[in-house]
């Protein structure tokens, strides 16, 4: 007994010894979070995640455009542009008097450079297709380059604001996987892998001087330690917040502020258009009529999302609510069965590891089980996705988030793994690529909804939202997400 | 003695070869392509097929085994396939908190364990041993995740004594580096120091029932002298083998602690690289920890000779 005393009081000693009450956040450092850790920090060599994007994108990194909190596009790198009658040539102009983070001179060359970099044929940019149309690029002076294109491209500047579309010098690229140089309002400090990445505000910014002088970012995908890192204080903003259940412990606490917003995730139950009978429209009507979106967004994500019925972001001007056409409605579904002659019929659904797929499995298995439809689900890694579900289309039904903006692009591949075609569908979508009329283009974007839509493309679900969790005293606070970001520049602490 | 350490160094390359071929053929049957994964949805045929390249996956098999030996063989691990930096180096780092945090783990469960375990067995089905007992019964049961998680919320979120998690890196000073690995190594310390108290009681007990512990006995040695240099001294085999493998699984195996306090360490960067598939990092990784359990047996089996004379004259 005695021992145990001796223990416990030694216990205590060490955790006093050790204790010491953790630093309160001063008025110009910011200790942040999110879920993934980038397994680069170049978004412009061979890494999709969306992490590159969130860590480096208008801190480190700066494009000619850039895409702000409500998608729309602003000038960044280039200060000003002139598109030609036919739309074919953009003039920019370049903003002056800007260096790298390394002392290096920005110049029209660097834009160039990076560019031609993206669009080479040995390029690894994950994002190659936003390049694709551009013939040529040619450097006028040192603060104006021309941009000449294959054919008109209405969403041309959009594109360039994209995080993979940012300039690079070319005295640094090889190395800014680890060591990213850029232009951003933020140099690199370093990077503990595994754990955080820091900068610094850069002292030689072009642009207006951030209030937020040194910035942490940590990774923290663990809902429990997401949860503990906002209440034990280190932790001003977790964005992308992984633990939705536990929101209202942290609404419920003065100490912070939850906002909710939306990102451009449209999740979609998928299915196999190329496989019978899902290339029977009537058989994809009977799936999409027996799903509950209410039920899947309070059931998967604690109510936290938007239904949605077609392939389109809820946050953009053009979009359209067709959610009707897809309603709940189980009789319509069995009917809908017996009229294209399918029973007993048994699919696959895969499930990749991300929550919101893991959690609406088994909602949507039981939904379709009420109209008759038997579904077997297989969990399965992410990478195995890719290759199984994506690349060989070994599958019926899966679900997944689709995150990138203005993603409608990918009905239109034949090769995609939804495996849909439709003349309609491309005519539209080649169309809009063309247009830059924004009235025009309105319509456009409004016919794709409706062509996906009536075809059953999809199992249209709901938009992921973005919950951010932060201190009440931060301000600034983007609520949406329109592209992959965590602009530090526009967040400040109340005086 | 010389031919006893030759023998293990011959068993233990044979070892290494044979784990390096199963690793190798287990991560080439795994689905998933690195590249595809790095590119994600959106990636055009052609990109992919110019990061296969650049990433040396056209290669045919026996080369890539070949060439990942040849280099190991010579320190390099190759280059991470999602990191594009050194195994090598991505490695070091991580050791720089798993190696601590093993050993700040074991030091605390040989602290706990050896104390609790020795008192339990000289003082049998005392109020004391029953106590021991009952205490590294419920230790034993508990979930380590769980109790980290009750931690986390006394000492971090309540207490603000401790960050909830993270690690404050060695170049902020000694002091914060163990500071951030305090909550883990409590963690990680108290089902193994459960089960060492209980292994160091059950072994003390049966030496405890040797003649030779009767005859230092009646030449009238006192109880606590045989106790200390007889019966524990003896009783350290069995615990000793035990505490290896508490090391070789602390140092791999705190993959859970490491995710409930988000701290980059060994396991964590084992169960990243097998779900980006960055097959590289993971088969290099994989070869060092085989190499240091391999290499703790090994010590393992060095100091039960040192320890027991009669090993020492079998050989």
């Amino acid at each position: 007994m005695k021992f145990s005393a001796i223990l416990t009081g030694s216990a205590v000693a060490l955790v006093m010894a050790l204790g010491l009450s953790p630093a309160y956040a001063a008025g110009t450092n910011l200790n942040m979070a999110m879920q993934l850790e980038p397994p680069s920090l170049d978004p412009t060599t061979g890494g999709a995640a969306a992490a590159i994007r969130s860590v480096t994108y208008d801190n480190i990194f700066e494009g000619l455009t850039k895409i702000d909190g409500d998608g729309a596009v602003q000038p960044l790198l280039a200060k000003s542009w002139d598109i030609s009658g036919d739309g074919l040539t953009y003039t920019f102009h370049l903003q002056e008097g800007v260096t790298f983070h390394d002392g290096t001179p920005f110049s029209a060359d660097d834009v160039k450079f990076s560019l031609d970099r993206a669009r080479a044929e040995d390029s690894v940019n994950a994002q190659k297709q936003l390049f694709a149309n551009i013939t040529s690029v040619d450097v006028v002076d040192p603060n104006t380059v021309t941009v000449t294109l294959g054919s008109p491209q209405g969403d041309f500047l959009y594109n360039m604001g994209w995080g993979d579309a940012i300039i690079v010098s070319p005295a640094s690229e090889a190395d800014n996987a680890n060591n990213p140089v850029g232009t951003g309002p933020y140099k690199f400090v370093e990077w503990v892998k595994g754990d955080h990445v820091s900068m610094e505000a850069n002292a030689d910014y072009w642009g207006a001087t951030p209030s937020i002088e040194t910035a942490t970012i940590k990774f923290i995908s663990d809902p429990t330690a997401a949860l503990a890192s906002i209440l034990a204080g280190d932790v001003d903003l977790f964005g992308g917040f992984p633990a939705p259940e536990t929101l209202d412990v942290i609404k419920a606490d003065p100490r912070f502020q939850v906002i909710v917003g939306s990102t451009n995730g449209e999740t979609v139950l998928a299915m196999n258009n190329g496989k019978p009978p899902l290339d029977n429209v009537k058989v994809r009507a009977a799936i999409a009529h027996a799903l509950d979106r209410q039920a899947l967004i309070d059931g998967a994500q604690f109510g936290y999302g938007t239904p949605i019925g077609s392939f389109f972001s809820p946050s953009d001007p053009a979009y359209e609510d067709l959610t009707g056409i897809s309603n709940f409605d189980p009789e319509l579904s069995k009917s809908l069965l017996a009229e294209a002659g399918v029973s007993d019929l048994t699919l696959s659904l895969k499930l990749p590891p991300a929550a919101y797929a893991r959690q609406a499995g088994p909602i949507i298995q039981q939904e379709l089980a009420n109209v008759g439809i038997n579904v077997e689900i297989t969990n399965v890694e992410w990478a195995d996705w890719l290759q199984n579900v994506f690349t060989n289309r070994d599958y019926d039904l899966t679900i997944v988030s689709h995150v990138e903006p203005n993603d409608y692009g990918v009905f239109a591949r034949d090769d995609y793994y939804f495996a849909y075609h439709s003349e309609a569908y491309n005519a539209a979508v080649a169309e809009l690529a063309v247009t830059s009329d924004p009235a025009r283009q309105t319509e456009l974007k409004k016919q794709i909804q409706e062509i996906l839509a009536n075809d059953f493309a999809a199992g249209f679900l709901f938009e992921l939202a973005n919950v951010t969790v932060a201190n009440k005293d931060l301000s600034g606070i983007r609520a949406n997400a329109p592209i992959p970001a965590a602009v530090i520049s526009e967040l400040s602490w109340a005086e | 003695m010389t031919s006893f350490l030759f023998g293990r160094i011959v068993s233990m390359a044979i070892s290494l070869l044979v784990a390096s071929i199963i690793i190798f053929a287990i991560l080439e049957i795994l689905p998933g392509d690195p590249a595809q994964f790095m590119l994600g949805v959106n990636a055009q045929p052609d990109t992919l097929q110019a990061l296969r390249t650049q990433l040396g996956l056209d290669q045919p098999v026996i080369l890539r085994y070949f060439s990942w030996m040849a280099g190991m063989l010579h320190g390099d691990f190759g280059i991470s396939y999602t990191y594009r930096s050194p195994v090598t180096e991505l490695v070091l780092q991580r050791v720089a908190v798993s190696a601590p945090l093993a050993l700040y783990a074991l030091t605390l469960t040989i602290l706990v364990a050896f104390p609790a375990g020795i008192i339990a067995a000289a003082r049998r089905n005392s109020a004391t041993d029953l106590t021991v007992m009952g205490a590294t019964q419920i230790g034993v049961a508990v979930p380590n995740f769980w109790f980290a998680i009750i931690l986390m919320w006394v000492f971090a979120v309540t207490l603000h004594w401790f960050s909830a998690g993270g690690f404050a890196g060695w170049n902020k000073g000694f002091f914060e580096g163990i500071k951030s690995l305090t909550l883990p190594a409590i963690a990680l310390a108290l089902p193994q120091a459960s089960i060492l108290a209980r292994v160091m009681r059950s072994s003390l007990l049966d030496t405890l029932g040797e003649d030779y512990i009767r005859t230092a006995r009646a030449k009238g040695l006192s109880q606590n002298k045989t106790l200390w240099r007889h019966a524990v001294r003896n009783a350290l085999i069995p615990v000793l083998t035990i505490v290896g493998l508490q090391f070789s699984f602390l140092l791999a195996g705190a993959i859970i602690i490491e995710n409930v306090f988000y701290l980059p360490g060994l396991g964590r960067l084992i169960f990243q690289g097998i779900t980006q598939r960055d097959l590289i990092t993971v088969k290099s990784v994989v070869m060092l920890l085989v190499f240091a359990v391999i290499f703790v047996n090994f010590l393992v089996e060095v100091a039960y000779v040192l320890i027991d004379p009669r090993l020492r004259h079998q050989r």
